[in-house]
């Protein structure tokens, strides 16, 4: 099972519509970054709404690949995470360390907007900014 | 242990985890339990299903349940003929791990649940998790 990677201008969009094995995890981990080389992404957005359950190799998961994107030179955001997965991270001892949070990927997109236009690279000025 | 068997799963492939984890939130559904308790259950048991994987290369997963008229009662076993936990003290400690893991593993699992069994010698494991709830 493929995650779907949708390129949205200097943006990536990925949602995570089924529960992944961690062999399709770590395909789809590998899958982004090679992406985020080929496209020079300056951002990812993750839509992690359908997962009902990220335990905590998910978490890992997850948690290395917005690291991964951030050494390429990605800004990463992740929306959509349940609150009862929260929960059951937070019990466990687990959360997304590092990485920001949002409710839904609209938002996601803003915050990828404004956090690229605060790097000033590349041309990356918020009023100039080309999408 | 009373009641009834609700599912037996073996625990061979990757794929396996993804299935007990999801059998487990069925069946926790079923019988009543919140979105919460489902998340939680389904959590533990994709945890100790990637341990059975990773140490024992293979086991099973056993859903029991023995509810009664006031309480919704919910038991998991995860059994394997691997070589064991050679301290389960230390296992059971935040941040040990032997498998390359992160160590999260059994104490986190351990803190979704309400009651955890283990017991562990060379050649058997059974890890016992269990979720009692009044009924409303």
């Amino acid at each position: 099972m493929k995650v779907p990677i949708i390129r949205l201008g200097k943006v990536l969009l990925v949602s995570i519509q089924v529960d992944l094995t961690d062999a399709a995890a770590l395909q789809f981990q590998e899958d982004l970054i090679n992406r985020i080389s080929e496209t020079e992404a300056l951002g990812v957005a993750i839509d992690i709404t359908s997962l009902d359950v990220v335990d905590s190799y998910m978490a890992r998961v997850i948690n290395d690949t917005a690291s991964m994107a951030r050494l390429l030179g990605a800004e990463v955001v992740i929306s959509g995470v349940q609150p009862f997965v929260a929960l059951a991270l937070v019990e466990m001892g687990r959360e997304l360390i590092n990485v920001d949070c949002v409710f839904n990927l609209e938002q996601a997109l803003k915050k990828l907007e404004v956090s690229i236009a605060a790097r000033g690279d590349r041309g990356g000025n918020r009023d100039t900014y080309e999408w | 242990m009373n009641g009834s068997i609700l599912q037996h799963l073996a625990v061979t492939t990757a794929t396996d985890i993804v299935r007990a984890r999801s059998v487990a939130r069925q069946e926790a559904a079923r019988i009543g339990f919140g979105l919460a308790d489902q998340t939680r259950l389904a959590t533990a048991v994709s945890e100790l299903a990637r341990n059975v994987l990773k140490y024992a290369t293979e086991g099973s997963c056993t859903i029991h349940e023995d509810s009664t008229p006031v309480e919704m009662r919910l038991h998991i076993t995860m059994e394997d003929h691997g070589p064991g936990i050679p301290d389960i003290t230390a296992a059971m400690k935040d941040g040990y791990s032997t498998g390359g893991g992160m160590g999260a593993g059994l104490p986190g699992t351990r803190r979704l649940v309400d009651k955890f069994e283990i017991e562990s010698s060379p050649g058997f494991t059974r890890v016992t998790i269990s979720m009692v709830r009044k009924r409303q």
